[in-house]
């Protein structure tokens, strides 16, 4: 038994929900009660999808489980068969129907439908919301390409066999699913991006295919891992079965892009692309070179994600913007491994968890400028009055934008120059907004764009450059303590903060003076002084950036 | 009271339901008492539930949570009433302020018939008072949505006190504000003391007795005012406190009760309803005519029919009711109009033919079906705002009113030529 208070990912049906609402011609009998349907909401509401997901659910009741809840389930699956017509259909349980043992997959693979029915055997007392959606969408293939697997022991396809086909090479694209990060746009962004270099896309799955199209699935010459969380278990099961070699290599940020074209081209017998091609198709290298780029670097951001959007943002950050990554973490407990080692290139320890309360306390204690997340993250930096940008699922309906923001891709990169450094900029503005607020100019009633949850900050009237010159340089030996509100209450030890002291430490920008106050507190201790004077403040800088 | 309306036979359905369990009911329980904490003992799918519906990630640390079993709890290698008394005491460690904590059932629970009622008493014995446990289930497969509510209040009232004295206890969780506003009515009425269940602090429980007058701001309290019956109170019929005219009637069955003459009743009520009215005027004109289909949902589906077709001016197409409780809502049936057409429980896709079949101008219905509905070109308005939103009261008649022709008005204001 686990105490949770909020929860990264759903329950495993909600998974295969994500593998049923994103394709077409596919639906879902759900052995589940009514509280089940909430499920639906994710769909209609989060992503504004304009039909209910082909989900049937059986609704069984209390009054139902003395009698024949077997039959409500055939019941329902013909109705579902006989409404809805589809080409395939996928049979689960919930965490409560499992319990019943009424083995519905098993019902229907009996009831001579006439149609692929995959029996989904979700552990929902052990297993997630991601886990399902993989496990489902590799079920579904392998249900429907049981006929068509070659014999053991046949040659393996050679990846170069368009050649000799007079053909363009072609690839699959897996793992876009409604409720990822950006799917609908990264697989235009993809698709545009493999054209121009004469690569052809055979399938996207799971999101806008049929069950009939994943028979094309071994007619690719390569299959593309984008998502690793849904598609990597099927992509081994093609490899192994098919012979089909898998890119694993998710082009989000202009380095792994370059990677990633580098080697599907050489996976498919292509020229190399061109060296300079970054640099003409996006903008992000010459943006982040740029001089007003150069107060980016340093910035410290922490990031928690999942796995794929978590590694990848890890490298923009260290590589393409200059920034210093103070901690890196995942929900994906799958894929903890990768993220492991991400984190250890970075000389940093990964945070594995499901509990946001931990994430936050991390958070807080790496004292970031930046904070890369989910919409708990960002929910976690309001609170603590730290920048966000929203890199991951779980969504929230704003993360579903109107326009075209693919992560993937040139544009991707494009897309998270923007996003992440116009926080960063409305946290500065913000620190100037406070520093000059006693200026004549300045307007009365200025509404802070963090609203409510920051902590309100009081008011210093110094310059950028004195402040900076107080801040000390990344903090060194001292374990921090989170980010205080800094309305500098006596702090314990009979420490007082002198007039002058408390002025100095005012004019510390906001994002570094928690860690500013700790240190010098520390220091002072340590020194036997019982009172913190602007001197004090000094010494202790001094102290700290030796 | 007017002659009683004819009705066509109750349509009842069984089929596929689209309604949440009753752990949604504690998205708004937990506000109403902040001294209490809700712990779920199911799965994740409660736990997902309940934050889907909450959008809780606002919260710091919200005062809900789910003790989610595992296979060990299951396979039984760990004795899950042990578990539960460990996570309890870890969450009353981290959590100090807590004074009330409902164990909430699950379908899981009561699937694998985990005895939270014994728990409950194990530990409230065990923090000797500290903290009292109470127990309730809002599962699935037992209760719907607003039900939820009604399983919470009810394992509050063997703890309320006994008391003989007269009073008047309004039953069923008001928004603060609208709640006072309707104190400081009662007070003008000269109808009093009047206490609430649930109260603003879960320690502060009003008594019950004999001289105890119900009057349910909620038409989902089954349970609970057969509980509070059994201790002694009375229940006030009344229509319920939506609308101009269910509001009067409503406190006009309090003060008629508490031997208010009928003349101070109009002089403290008919300028609010005169006023009341007046402020209906604009909404009627958007809405009078207007056809409306309520997909069963909140319970709330009977009272807002009656609101919406007598002062509001809708023709009714379908009302729609997850269960029919004919005592609770006697006085609501009594006035929708004749023809009026009820349905109990849920064909979900027999009922939506119903739908599109009808085109109705607005469908009142639950999250998940709003945007296909929008997608086929009917308005809809989602249900779950009416648990959230201060609606009751005359004061607050406009304001319903309005929830309901804000989406008609939209569709008005938007062109794309």
């Amino acid at each position: 038994m686990e105490l949770t208070l909020w929860t990264y990912e759903g329950p495993p049906p909600v998974g295969a929900m994500r593998i049923a609402a994103s394709m077409e011609g596919l639906h879902y009998v759900l052995h589940a009660p009514q509280g089940d349907t909430y499920a639906d909401l994710l769909f209609t509401m989060i992503e504004r999808r304009d039909r209910r997901p082909p989900v049937t659910y059986t609704t069984f009741q209390a009054r139902d489980l003395g009698g024949d809840t077997a039959e409500l389930v055939t019941r329902s699956i013909q109705q579902a068969v006989d409404r809805f017509r589809p080409e395939a259909l996928l049979v689960g349980e919930s965490c409560t129907a499992e319990l019943i043992q009424d083995q519905p997959g098993a019902l229907a693979g009996g009831m001579g439908l006439g149609l692929p029915v995959v029996n989904l055997e979700l552990p929902a007392y052990s297993k997630k919301e991601n886990w399902g959606a993989a496990e489902t969408l590799y079920q579904l293939c392998r249900t429907l390409l049981r006929e068509r697997m070659p014999a053991p022991g046949s040659s393996k396809p050679a990846p170069d066999r368009w050649k000799s086909e007079g053909r363009r090479p072609r690839v699959n694209l897996l793992g876009p699913s409604l409720l990822g990060f950006r799917c609908r746009d990264d697989i235009k962004e993809i698709r545009g991006l493999l054209g121009e270099h004469g690569i052809d896309v055979n399938l996207v799955a799971p999101l806008g295919a049929r069950p009939s199209d994943l028979l094309r699935l071994p007619e690719a010459d390569a299959n593309v891992c984008l998502y690793p969380e849904v598609a990597g278990p099927l992509c081994s099961w093609l490899e192994r079965n098919f012979g089909t070699p898998v890119l694993r290599t998710v082009p989000i940020g202009v380095g792994a892009t370059r990677r990633f074209l580098r080697e599907l081209s050489a996976l498919l017998g292509l020229e190399p692309p061109q060296s300079n091609e970054a640099d003409l198709r996006s903008r992000l290298p010459w943006y982040s070179r740029s001089v007003d780029s150069t107060y980016l670097t340093g910035k410290r951001v922490f990031i928690f994600a999942d796995a794929t959007h978590a590694i990848a943002a890890a490298r923009i950050a260290a590589d393409e913007l200059g920034f210093t990554v103070v901690g890196l973490g995942t929900y994906s407990r799958e894929l903890a491994r990768e993220v492991r080692a991400a984190a250890s290139d970075l000389g940093l320890e990964a945070l594995i968890t499901d509990d946001y309360l931990a994430v936050e306390k991390a958070m807080g204690d790496a004292a970031p400028e930046l904070v890369l997340g989910t919409q708990m993250e960002r929910h976690s930096a309001k609170r603590l009055g730290i920048p966000c940008a929203v890199i991951s699922s779980p969504l929230h309906v704003q993360d579903v934008p109107a326009r075209y923001a693919p992560q993937m891709g040139w544009e991707g990169a494009n897309v998270i120059f923007d996003s992440w450094v116009h926080p960063l900029m409305m946290g500065l503005e913000e620190h100037l907004i406070g520093m000059f607020r006693h200026d004549f100019e300045f307007v009365e009633g200025h509404r802070s764009h963090l609203a409510d949850g920051a902590p309100s900050r009081p008011a210093g009237a110094a310059e950028v450059a004195q402040a900076a010159a107080v801040a000390p340089s990344p903090p060194s030996s001292l374990s921090s303590s989170s980010l205080q509100p800094s309305s500098l209450p006596l702090a314990e030890g009979a420490l007082i903060w002198s007039v002058d002291g408390e002025a100095a430490l005012r004019k510390i920008p906001f994002f570094v003076r928690g860690k500013v106050k700790t240190n010098t507190e520390t220091f002072a201790r340590d020194n036997a002084l019982g009172e913190i004077t602007e001197e004090v403040l000094y010494d202790a800088k001094a102290h700290y950036s030796k | 009271m007017a002659s009683t309306p004819t009705l066509p036979p109750l349509l009842r359905e069984s089929g596929q339901r689209e309604v949440f369990c009753g752990l949604t009911s504690i998205v708004w329980l937990h506000r109403r008492m902040p001294d209490a904490f809700f712990l779920v003992v199911g799965s994740r799918t409660c736990a997902h539930l309940v934050q889907s519906a909450a959008g809780v990630m606002i919260f710091a640390e919200p005062r809900f949570g789910t003790a989610i079993l595992g296979e060990r709890d299951l396979a039984g290698l760990a004795d899950a009433n042990e578990e539960l008394d460990r996570v309890v005491g870890d969450l009353l460690e981290r959590r100090p302020e807590i004074r009330t904590l409902f164990l909430v059932g699950s379908c899981p629970s009561e699937v694998i018939k985990l005895d939270l009622a014994k728990a409950a008493e194990r530990i409230t014995t065990r923090l000797r008072g500290r903290v009292r446990v109470v127990n309730y289930s809002g599962s699935g497969i037992e209760t719907t949505f607003t039900q939820g509510e009604d399983g919470a209040l009810s394992a509050l009232v063997p703890l309320l006190p006994r008391c003989d004295d007269d009073q008047l206890l309004l039953v069923g969780t008001l928004a603060d504000g609208v709640e006072d506003r309707l104190l400081t009515l009662f007070e003008r009425l000269g109808v009093g003391p009047v206490r609430s269940l649930p109260p603003r602090q879960s320690t502060d429980l009003p008594s019950v007795g004999a001289g105890t007058r119900l009057l349910l701001a909620q038409p989902f309290l089954s349970d609970t005012v057969r509980a509070l019956e059994r201790r002694g109170a009375r229940r006030l019929p009344s229509p319920y406190p939506l609308g101009v005219e269910g509001s009067r009637a409503w406190m006009a069955a309090a003060a008629a009760a508490f031997a208010v003459d009928e003349a101070r009743v109009a002089e403290v009520l008919d300028p609010l309803v005169e006023r009341g009215r007046r402020a209906l005027v604009p909404l009627r004109r958007q809405l009078e005519g207007k056809r409306l289909f309520l997909m069963p949902d909140s319970q709330l589906e009977i009272p807002l029919a009656r609101f919406l077709s007598r002062e509001c001016g809708m023709d009714l197409v379908e009302v729609g009711t997850p269960y029919l409780d004919r005592t609770l809502m006697a006085e609501e049936l009594a006035l929708l109009p004749d023809g009026t057409q009820l349905s109990e429980g849920q064909d979900l896709e027999r009922q939506l033919e119903r739908v599109r079949a009808a085109r109705p101008d607005l469908v009142v219905c639950g999250l998940g079906l709003a945007n296909p509905l929008e997608a086929e070109g009917i308005a809809t308005k989602w249900s779950i705002e009416l648990v959230f939103s201060p609606i009751h009261g005359i004061d607050q008649a406009a304001d319903l009113a309005e929830l309901f022709a804000r989406p008609l008005h939209r569709r008005e204001l938007l062109q794309w030529n």
